[in-house]
């Protein structure tokens, strides 16, 4: 029993945040992924402490007056378009579709590392996933709103969107099922109410530890309510675990369906340069990508502003440096195979589709993708990068710039020249494309910022059980099981 | 129950006896004392952890839920639903012809059927968790423990054992716990 038990350390106080670099030479082996010799309560103070500190960080205070003010820019220009029309957008004939459905599909995407994050690498085993899972399935959550309101307000009579739901109406008509349109609205409805069920459950343990520890009773009350009065029995455990492995195993195959959806809504179109049989694999690929660049640009600064440098640790986000570089790398190869498949199929509107979106008057948002998606995450080779803040936050706001750039290209340029050259029309944004992307960012980033406010944004309860000397030792277990007479009772 | 036992006198004038706590800070001495629990015969009683810790399972000998084959029969229930729904919507009250494709057809609606298995399924997991583990639950007896409150969901290991239990008696069961190699604190809960 090399370790002590976390209980019985001296506390560590608050303010203490010291960087350790736990990344290891060998990466076979498992770091510690909680440094600084922590106790249970440290861990807990630490987090708590982001919910109940009096007064919060000045830059937090910023980011929040920034974000909400685009919010509210937002708000007002989605009450403009609903009651003038989307006419106020760039988009037009043949360009149907442009920054609406850039947002939609970069901010689905991004919200496609939080399920990653919480369900495929909890199938894993991935341990460190539990630093940073909460935070990232929130992530999720607010990401996939942002998303789902561009193709509503886009519908142009949104109050009509209930059409898209197989409601019986007046007209006794149905919605369409063969339509990829219609598989979106079931694919990313469903998505978001696993995820949010999936967050929330998560949360419930991280709940009753912040109602214990509340010392106002409208936070005990609103606390305790939250919590379902959990009270950490096992009994509960049992079941909830195996909810916990269910959902994730449920939102495994859910959230690559949900950009396959996605991609299907170009595949299965007959535009050059949408209709591919990559789309599928290589828009999960993306998503994965930009959401984990997405990850480290949020938790870099919400790690320093909150001093949570021993438990998001340079190991997790080295972890995330190597997901961004391995997906880089799957991102770039289905940039080349498209151009290699649009030659080796000999059909010219194909061939030409590819040349114009590297020559043409895009080209330079396609080189912009190149740069950001293809170039920079090759930094990620080079450990002193990805053990850098400052590298890594290059990289991923590179990253995040890089695969709305991605969207855009592959929207903009084949919706503006397809087959007949008579057809061809060129889309600019207006200031409300503009201001409705940065607005969209705002709401992002005060929802964001509201949820480190009022919810533990590290999975307490999670990191506790991989902390060293938490679990207990299997050769004390099998002893004493031995003794017990385990084979008995089971 | 202690209502149809005691005396109704007793119930009145005196505090009822809720339950035992007994109070942990090793994880390893926790779980043999959860063993010992399990073979003395209490059938009433829980462990409260902080985080789930492994082997706690069999150490309390408990079985393993039911809740994965209600999950599976809500998948089927999903997928079967989102058949019968395309099928009688697209292809049956309404049939539509659509750029030529057929009215039903299996690969145009296998992407919804996916989804509501995943969604039905998804919902009775949720809703199955909180039934199976009888939440929102806002009462219990641990909770008039001030040192639960403080260590419970942070640092500490309990184990109650309640009131309803046929083998609870409040002085055996205090000394019962107090015997466990390892425990910090026992004290008897009361209304």
């Amino acid at each position: 029993m090399s370790t002590v038990f976390p209980t019985f350390r001296p506390h560590a106080p608050l303010s203490q945040t010291v960087e350790i670099d736990n990344t290891g030479a060998n990466p076979t082996m498992q770091p510690q992924l909680v440094t600084g010799g922590l106790t249970f309560q440290d861990v807990t103070d630490k987090v708590c402490n982001v919910v109940e500190r009096k007064d919060m960080p000045l830059a937090w205070k910023i980011a929040l007056g920034i974000s909400a003010l685009w919010a509210l820019v937002f708000v007002v220009l989605v009450v403009y378009l609903i009651s003038t029309g989307i006419g106020i957008w760039g988009n037009n004939i043949p360009v149907a579709w442009a920054f609406d459905i850039t947002n939609f599909v970069t901010w689905i995407g991004i919200g496609h590392a939080g399920t990653l994050i919480s369900a495929i690498l909890y199938l894993l085993r991935q341990r460190w996933r539990t630093a940073i899972n909460r935070f990232s399935e929130a992530m999720t959550i607010f990401a996939v709103i942002c998303a789902g309101l561009f193709p509503a307000i886009h519908v142009g009579r949104i109050w009509l969107i209930y059409w898209v739901f197989p409601i019986p109406n007046q007209q006794n008509v149905w919605p369409q099922f063969r339509s990829p349109l219609l598989w979106d609205v079931f694919a990313v409805s469903t998505y978001f109410l696993v995820s949010l069920m999936f967050w929330f459950m998560g949360m419930i343990p991280d709940l009753a530890t912040l109602r214990d520890r509340a010392t106002t009773p409208i936070r005990k009350l609103v606390y305790g309510l939250l919590s379902m009065g959990w009270r950490g029995s096992n009994r509960q455990w049992l079941v909830y675990e195996k909810a916990y492995l269910l959902l994730a195993a449920l939102s495994t195959p859910l959230v690559l369906s949900v950009h396959s959806v996605v991609s299907f809504d170009f595949a299965t179109s007959q535009l050059p340069g949408w209709h591919t049989t990559i789309f599928p694999p290589y828009f999960v690929a993306g998503a994965i990508f930009g959401g984990f660049a997405m990850v480290l640009t949020l938790i870099i600064p919400a790690r320093s502003m909150f001093g949570l440098q021993n438990i998001i640790t340079m190991y997790h986000l080295e972890s995330c440096a190597k997901v961004i570089l391995a997906t880089g790398w799957m991102v770039g190869y289905a940039y080349t195979l498209e151009f290699f498949i649009a030659w080796y199929s000999g059909n010219p509107a194909e061939t030409f589709t590819f040349i114009n979106r590297a020559t043409g008057p895009y080209a330079w948002a396609y080189w912009t993708m190149i740069f950001c998606n293809v170039l920079t995450p090759q930094l990620f080779w080079f450990k002193r990068f990805r053990t850098s803040i400052w590298s890594l936050l290059f990289v991923a706001i590179a990253v995040d710039i890089g695969m709305w750039f991605e969207r855009f290209v592959i929207i903009v340029t084949s919706l503006s020249r397809d087959f007949l050259p008579s057809s061809w029309g060129h889309f600019t944004p207006t200031w409300v494309d503009i201001c409705m992307l940065i607005g969209s960012i705002g709401l992002f980033m005060t929802l964001f910022l509201l949820f480190t406010r009022f919810l533990p944004m590290v999975a307490m309860s999670e990191i506790r059980g991989v902390m060293d000397g938490a679990q207990p030792h299997h050769s004390a277990y099998n002893e004493h099981a031995e003794l017990a007479g385990e084979g008995a009772h089971v | 129950m202690s209502e149809t036992t005691a005396p109704v006198a007793q119930v009145v004038d005196q505090p009822r006896s809720l339950a035992i706590l007994a109070e942990f800070t090793n994880v390893d001495q926790f779980l043999a004392a959860c063993r010992n629990v399990r073979d003395a015969g209490y059938e009433k009683w829980d462990a409260h952890t902080a985080y789930p810790v492994h082997g706690l399972n069999e150490a309390m000998g408990l079985k393993p839920t039911f809740l994965p084959f209600i999950v599976l029969g809500a998948g089927f229930t999903g997928f079967t639903f989102a058949v019968w729904l395309q099928w009688w919507t697209n292809a049956h009250d309404y049939p539509l012809i659509i750029s030529g494709k057929p009215m039903w057809s299996i690969p145009a609606n296998v992407p919804i059927m996916f989804e509501l298995t995943v969604l039905f399924a998804g919902l009775t997991t949720f809703l199955g968790m909180f039934v199976f583990n009888s939440l929102p639950k806002f009462y219990h007896p641990v909770f008039h423990s001030a040192r639960f409150e403080q260590h419970a969901m942070t640092d500490r290991f309990y184990i109650s054992i309640t009131e309803d239990d046929p083998l609870y008696d409040p002085p055996r069961t205090m000394r019962f716990l107090e015997q466990q190699a390892g425990q910090t604190n026992v004290e008897e809960l009361l209304a």
